[in-house]
């Protein structure tokens, strides 16, 4: 992967963790209920372990099937989908749904994974995965199929992960020590209708660089 | 469409709620007890600085007539701020009405015309019926998975059980029942949540045979209605537990959960005591995972000329104090309670939850004392306080009279009529408002029960952050 890339995944990953809803929020509001700065901490992890499960799970699918179709289809095809799922966010409004608040660490990366796959956040890299050049070997061809190709959605998704991840556990504590909740009724501006545009406009993208 | 910014009228925690401006309306439940003319709507003017303050300025009539509306709620509320599904840029603009006896469920929109609320949703009892198996929708909660109402009625019938149905929050649809597994539950009322601790909790009245055609005697004497609480896993929708108080304690109605979301305790007001006809207030609290409920508070009955009484309680030639609803402040501190048959608002301060302090009370109508309001001393008022609403910043307190058309009849014989009262509440004591009462016909004939505060108010909201 290129420098680019990596900044791509980055940045991505930095928006996905300012989002509210993708889990620092819900880490403030575990650490507020017990009065513990350590049960906001002990929270972070599973919920990038969720987040990381769900883009993976699209990276490595859509790397993989790279290696194995030609790389504008899949760029395409994608970013189609890409397209319509981001009108349908933006469109229909419906939220996610989860009644339970005490959760394990387990049931936490769950929610995590679930709601990262709702919002569509590992099909947001595609733009990144579908440009990015598929590995060669020395034989000059690209390698066939997975799990070669999957690697390169793997380590993306690792990238992004590490990015989400260190940009929410600056939201939670900052929200958590400084700031405080009340910063959310000015602060939380509609992240999801603008995750829904950046959805569509990386579906566009995506066929516009592929195509 | 969903706003760029969360609804101003969203707090994340009871503390920043209580610093909410005041409301500058009120929506009041009013319906015709002889179902010829349409239920309404009402909305009366709060605002102190208005040339129409204290006057009813706004009016929807509904469409049917016999619905007998009687508590409602927002579609959205600070629970929306809630970290597991959170959707704060949606808009509290909706009221969920639903009419008791009627069972439809109407959907009005107060954004537009906040003085005239438009209907833009009708769901039929049918509708009900066939999606949730319930019937008779009474209390209304925005949750923070949807919209949750409870249900005095099996979908058929007059019979239970009654439970919880939920609706969509973006196309108010009835989604279903909520109950996976109710247990032995069959009675229904009330209902609110512990949010943060997966914990709801419910009361019992009545199915619809026990109390729609008034309180019967026999049911009472026989201690038929319902006199236990129940606990459930509001993430699993299952039973956990239930607590018997002793069927001499008959009707188990309004529950007030602490707002403080680290809190686990709160207040159930019941009706009557078969053995002395008091009222009672109780807490419930939590501890090593089951709940435990003490009473907390007795209110007698109050000895009376029996030629002053109505005919159903000339035999016990008392005045039952009848706790027909209570409220709890945000900041969880003032408890007020309603004794409807003495015609009497009394105020405990509860921030110790197991050692009330009664601190003060007002009087107004009463079965026997009748007590007038001092803006009009020659009106010798009917009905008591009743519904209880109090402002988020809790200095005003509101209260209608009416119970339920045909238990208002049995009360009142004589007719109940309709008053909404205000009172204003500061730590030193309470105040009657003489500036507003609107009452009798600037309420068109109908009756009035819950009230609603533009923005919200003690009983409207879930915080799922503490102060």
């Amino acid at each position: 992967m290129t420098w680019e890339s990596y900044a791509a995944l980055v940045a991505l990953g930095a928006f996905h963790g300012l989002n509210p809803a993708m889990g620092w929020l819900f880490a403030v509001a575990r650490g507020m209920q017990e009065r513990s700065r350590s049960v906001l901490l002990r929270s972070l992890p599973p919920i990038a372990a969720g987040h990381l499960a769900s883009v993976a799970i699209v990276a490595a699918v859509i790397s993989a099937t790279r290696s194995v179709v030609a790389a504008n289809v899949v760029g395409i095809a994608g970013g189609v989908l890409l397209v319509g799922f981001g009108l349908w966010r933006l469109l229909s409004e419906r939220h996610f749904r989860w009644a339970g608040m005490r959760l394990s660490s387990a049931q936490l990366a769950g929610w995590s994974f679930l709601m990262s796959s709702a919002h569509g956040a590992g099909l947001m890299l595609l733009p990144v995965l579908a440009t990015t050049p598929v590995p060669v070997t020395h034989a000059g061809h690209a390698m066939s199929g997975s799990p070669g190709g999957a690697l390169t959605g793997l380590a993306a998704a690792g990238v992004h992960t590490v990015a989400m991840f260190t940009v929410m556990a600056g939201c939670a504590l900052l929200v958590y020590e400084f700031l405080g909740v009340n910063i959310l009724r000015r602060a939380w501006f509609n992240v999801d209708r603008l995750w829904a545009g950046v959805l569509v406009a990386a579906g566009a993208l995506t066929i516009a660089l592929t195509a | 469409m969903t706003r760029w910014t969360p609804d101003p009228t969203f707090y994340p925690s009871p503390g920043a709620a209580a610093g909410a401006p005041p409301e500058k309306l009120a929506y009041v439940a009013a319906f015709d007890r002889a179902a010829e003319k349409p239920d309404a709507i009402a909305v009366i003017d709060t605002d102190p600085a208005s040339p129409e303050y204290g006057r009813v300025v706004g009016w929807t009539d509904l469409p049917h007539t016999g619905d007998e509306l009687h508590h409602f709620g927002w579609n959205a509320c600070s629970s929306a701020l809630c970290p597991t599904a959170p959707h704060p840029h949606v808009e509290r603009r909706y009221l969920i009405v639903p009419g008791l006896r009627s069972s439809r469920i109407y959907v009005l929109d107060t954004l537009a015309d906040p003085r005239n609320p438009r209907l833009v949703k009708e769901i039929s009892a049918d509708e009900l019926a066939e999606k949730a198996n319930y019937s008779r929708p009474h209390t209304i909660h925005c949750g923070p998975d949807g919209i949750y109402v409870s249900a005095l009625g099996a979908g058929q019938g007059g019979d239970g059980p009654g439970g919880i149905a939920i609706l969509d929050h973006k196309t108010f649809d009835v989604r279903g029942q909520w109950e996976a597994d109710r247990g032995d539950q069959h009675l229904a009322y009330d209902f609110w949540w512990h949010l943060t601790q997966d914990v709801l909790v419910t009361s019992e009245w009545g199915t619809p045979d026990m109390i729609e055609d008034g309180i019967v005697p026999e049911l009472l004497l026989g201690r038929k209605y319902g006199h236990r609480i129940h606990f459930w896993d509001l993430a699993k929708r299952s039973l956990v537990q239930t607590v018997d108080l002793g069927d001499q304690y008959q009707m188990t109605l309004e529950l007030r959960p602490a707002h403080d979301p680290s809190a686990t305790h709160g207040f159930l007001g019941v009706v009557i005591s078969v053995e002395d006809l008091s009222a009672s207030i109780w807490a419930w609290h939590r501890s090593d995972g089951s709940f435990a409920v003490r009473k907390i508070i007795d209110i007698p009955a109050e000895p009376a000329d029996p030629d002053l009484l109505p005919p159903a309680l000339k035999p016990f030639g008392a005045v039952p104090p009848l706790v027909t609803d209570i409220d709890l402040s945000v900041d969880d501190r003032f408890l007020y309670v309603s004794c409807w048959g003495t015609g009497e608002l009394r105020r405990y301060d509860v921030s110790d939850p197991f050692n009330p302090v009664f601190l003060d009370s007002v009087h107004l109508g009463g079965i026997v004392r009748r007590t007038p309001h001092p803006a009009f001393p020659e009106e010798r008022l009917a009905g008591g306080p009743q519904m209880v609403e109090v402002s988020r910043d809790g200095k005003r307190v509101y209260v209608t009279n009416s119970l339920y058309g045909s238990w208002d009849d049995q009360f009142y014989p004589d007719g109940v009529g309709a008053w909404l009262a205000k009172i204003d509440a500061t730590d030193e004591g309470l105040t009657l408002d003489d500036r507003f009462f609107p009452h009798g016909d600037e309420f068109r004939g109908r009756r009035v029960h819950q009230t609603r505060l533009q923005g919200g108010d003690a009983s409207s909201d879930s915080y799922c952050f503490p102060s």
